[in-house]
């Protein structure tokens, strides 16, 4: 555990990023349009890494640095999907044999 | 004596040969040839028990079958079975010469004929023979189901499977709630023997258990005897071919009923509920069939009810002698003894002359092609011999001299008259039906048989064939013969019954009689006189009165109270699952939610679990509760969203903000399996969106919505119960010490893998059989398109 200072800072930190998670959810949920939404996911997910970060400070520990890299690619592909969906109508386009 | 195994095993042996010899010699010999000897053989088997049994021995016999369970097949042959097995063998074999004439060997299934008849035959021993109860009751059941089968016989026809319907639904409601009784009977007497359970007499009377056991075996003997108010299958069994009736429905099935009530009257008898229940049915029975014989129409149907009108007699007798086991020595109690030996005396007369009458019908029917009252007559020149046996039968059944049937009617009239201590109305009653019996023993003879012959019968009417007539004479005889000589019958038959019933009187010695046509001029006789002025007056000014019946209204008949009560009970139960199985999930789930608030909620209620310790729970800092704000937030918006796409973002923020505290709460193994998960269930739903309707406003009404909410409410509202007085509550110590040592045992640093594929890999291992099932089923479900797939594919 970290004591001093350095608690304090990292208390904060934590503090200020659930505040700017609690603001991308209000954007998520007000929207007015679904880009809007999925703009504040991606936020979201990029909040998320952050706060996970300065958590693994403050419990000393390398365990979450995976979850990490893993917020980053998959909140990258779900960003891309949804946006796929919103510009195409589909996810995944079939090859068309026909 | 083991050999009677071997006898009364035989129909049940015999049976399936049945089949195979109707096959190999029809239609060279009727198959009833080789049936015949069946009867026979057990008849001989029964008159050779007899000095044995007249010597005051009974013989007991036992063959484990569950022995682990005290249920075995204990044959007890004493007087009473005696009458009753030499009732069924006797009439059975008569019945079955008769059947060898009756039906075509060329137009009928024989072999089924045979087969029902041997399988209630053997039943119909069972029943009397058994002394386990639930052997009994096995036996019981098997002459319903064999009687059901054999009253539609001639299944195509609608009126026989109707019958047959309604004799089954309401025995075999009777052998269940006398199955009841019987299970009630060992609770209290702790044996499944009848014999003993008349040795632990005085802890019954007393038990708590008494008046309902009794009440549910009544019910059952009622059902099978056709007592008021069930008689009512009875006149529908009449559908059946005649021999049955004449044999079933009449001498043997319909005695079942009468045997239980004889049998268990040593265990029951001698207090008040079964002295009135028993007599008064019987009373009431009595004259409620012979009122209602006299309205028939058709020959069988009048026969029907003079058969329940008979067995009500039987039954009132029974229910009167009872009272000789709660009385004190004296006159009184051997002329209430003498009660149950007339009931045994009639039960033996009832069937040789019911027999022969069912019979002579059969000969009418069969040789005219009617059995409508109004359509014959004047059959007495064409049929000399049916008109001399059916005068013989009805004169017998009326209670007139010098038939059997006088004798056990002045019986009768001494044990009304007896109870008329008791009640006045009992005698009164008794004499009224006796009357009414007249009336319609009149009519059956003098309708058919003589006026003026009708052309309209559909056959040249002429006398039977011999050997069709030979049952019928034979028992015609007997009518004659026991008036003659009754006390034959009465020394090595009747006695040893008459002690079987009422043990304690017979070690007194205190059960003798003399049976005699002619006592001088008692009341009895003055009765019976009374019964013959008057049956006669009514039976001449019958077209006057006769119009009274048509005065009752039809809404009130036992029949229509029983149709209309089928019917409803069918749209009742139509009308309630129509209105719960509504077909939409979405009830079914209500159901299924309210279920588990009522049970869980219940539960926790009932059994003082709620429990709310703070003192237990962890501290949590702020921004634990803003982020969990922020999924209330998110869970919120997926409730109320207005397009698709916004609940499946909100849905996508509420797993991140998931996997956020399972990060918070040191779980990363969770955090990227749930990450993982997540991301694809979110590009899964967007890859089924494209097909998905646009989501629509919902217009449902407000009590669905109202409904919904509380439904909604009250289950997280119970489990936010469960999950908090789970925490409340002190719990034993957690195991998770054991898995600590993961290191040293599995060679894992990483504790969460080491229990999911070393400690507990069997779950692993079917989680992921689970998976590949799912994959397949994916497959499968895409790939694989049955007929009408495409076309819902296009559509």
């Amino acid at each position: 555990m970290i004591e001093g200072i350095l608690f304090w800072v990292i208390f904060l930190s934590l503090c200020f990023s659930t505040l700017s998670i609690l603001a991308t959810i209000y954007r998520c949920v007000k929207g007015p349009t679904a880009s809007d939404r999925v703009q504040a996911l991606d936020a979201l997910g990029i909040n998320i890494i952050a706060a996970v970060a300065i958590f693994s400070v403050f419990l000393r520990t390398t365990a979450f640095f995976e979850v990490i890299l893993l917020i980053g690619i998959l909140s990258f592909i779900g960003t891309i999907a949804f946006a796929r969906f919103i510009e195409r109508g589909i996810v995944i386009e079939r090859e068309h044999t026909d | 004596m083991v050999w009677l195994y071997l006898v009364l095993g035989i129909p049940f042996l015999f049976s399936p040969i049945v089949p195979l010899l109707h096959k190999k010699f029809t239609p060279k010999i009727h198959t009833g040839w080789f049936v015949l000897w069946i009867p026979l053989l057990i008849f001989f088997a029964f008159l050779s028990t007899i000095p044995t049994l007249s010597s005051g021995e009974i013989i007991a016999l036992s063959l484990p079958w569950i022995p682990s369970y005290d249920i075995n097949i204990t044959l007890l042959i004493d007087g009473l079975s005696l009458i009753f097995g030499l009732l069924i063998s006797g009439v059975g074999f008569l019945v079955i010469l008769y059947s060898i004439y009756y039906l075509s060997k060329h137009k009928e299934a024989l072999h089924n004929f045979y087969i029902y008849l041997l399988l209630f035959m053997g039943a119909m021993l069972g029943v009397v023979l058994s002394d386990n109860i639930f052997t009994l009751y096995v036996f019981w059941e098997m002459t319903s189901i064999s009687s059901f089968l054999l009253i539609a016989y001639w299944f195509e026809r609608e009126k026989s499977r109707s019958g047959a319907r309604k004799s089954l639904l309401i025995t075999v409601f009777g052998g269940l709630a006398m199955l009841a009784g019987f299970i009630l009977l060992t609770m209290m007497t702790d044996t499944h023997s009848i014999r003993e359970m008349i040795h632990s007499l005085g802890e019954i009377h007393s038990h708590s258990l008494f008046l309902p056991a009794m009440v549910l075996i009544l019910i059952g003997a009622f059902t099978k005897s056709a007592q008021f108010p069930f008689s009512i299958w009875l006149p529908d069994a009449m559908e059946a071919p005649t021999p049955v009736s004449a044999y079933l429905h009449s001498a043997t099935m319909v005695k079942a009923g009468i045997y239980l009530v004889a049998r268990l009257t040593p265990v029951f008898g001698g207090g008040e509920v079964w002295f009135w229940l028993v007599s008064g049915i019987g009373l009431v029975t009595l004259l409620y069939g012979s009122f209602n014989a006299i309205r028939q129409t058709d020959l069988k149907a009048l026969l029907a009810y003079s058969t329940i009108s008979q067995l009500g007699l039987i039954m009132s007798l029974l229910g009167l002698g009872s009272a000789a086991l709660a009385l004190d020595a004296g006159n009184a109690k051997t002329a209430y003894a003498l009660a149950i030996f007339t009931a045994l005396f009639h039960l033996v007369n009832h069937s040789t002359f019911k027999g022969c009458l069912f019979m002579v019908v059969g000969i009418i029917d069969h040789e005219t092609g009617t059995r409508d009252i109004r359509k014959l007559g004047g059959l007495m020149h064409i049929m000399p011999i049916s008109f001399t046996l059916a005068l013989i039968g009805s004169l017998s059944m009326a209670g007139l001299p010098p038939f059997n049937g006088f004798l056990s009617k002045e019986l009768f009239f001494t044990a009304v008259l007896n109870a008329s201590e008791i009640s006045l109305l009992i005698p009164v009653l008794a004499w009224i039906a006796s009357i009414l019996t007249f009336v319609y023993c009149m009519i059956m003879v003098f309708r058919t048989f003589t006026g003026q012959p009708k052309h309209k019968l559909g056959k040249q009417a002429h006398e039977a064939p011999l050997g069709m007539l030979i049952p019928p004479i034979v028992l015609a005889a007997l009518v004659v013969i026991l008036f003659f000589f009754p006390n034959v019958l009465v020394q090595y038959v009747l006695a040893p019954a008459w002690a079987a019933v009422l043990p304690p009187l017979a070690q007194e010695g205190l059960l003798t009689v003399h049976v005699s046509p002619w006592h001088g001029v008692t009341p009895e006789l003055l009765m019976t006189l009374g019964v013959i002025v008057f049956g006669l007056i009514l039976y001449k000014t019958l077209k006057k009165w006769q119009k009274l019946y048509r005065t009752y209204p039809q809404a009130l008949t036992l029949n229509h109270i029983y149709e209309t009560s089928l019917e409803r009970m069918e749209s009742l139960s139509l009308s309630l699952t129509k209105r719960y199985m509504t077909g939409s999930l979405r009830d079914y789930l209500i159901y299924i939610l309210t279920f588990i608030i009522v049970a869980v909620g219940g539960a926790m209620v009932f059994s003082k679990g709620i429990v709310f310790d703070p003192s237990l729970d962890a501290s949590f800092s702020i921004y634990e509760l803003a982020l969990l704000a922020a999924m209330v937030i998110s869970a919120v918006t997926v409730l109320l969203a207005q397009t698709r796409l916004t609940s499946v973002v909100a849905v996508g923020s509420l797993g991140f903000l998931v996997v956020f505290f399972f990060v918070l709460f040191r779980a990363p193994d969770l955090a990227l399996t749930q990450l993982v998960v997540e991301t694809i269930t979110t590009v899964l739903f967007l890859l089924c969106f494209y097909h998905l309707p646009k989501l629509k406003k919902e217009n449902t009404p407000l009590p669905t919505k109202v409904v919904n909410g509380l439904v909604s409410l009250a289950i997280g509202i119970v489990m936010t119960m469960v999950a908090l007085s789970a925490n409340g509550n002190p719990l034993p110590e957690s195991i998770s010490g054991y898995y600590e040592n993961a290191y040293e045992l599995a060679g894992a640093k990483n504790i969460v893998n080491a229990i999911l594929v070393d400690f507990r890999g069997f779950d692993t291992m079917l989680e992921i059989l689970v998976l590949s099932m799912a994959g397949l089923g994916v497959y499968t479900l895409i790939k694989l398109r049955m007929a009408g797939g495409k076309e819902n594919e296009r559509s």
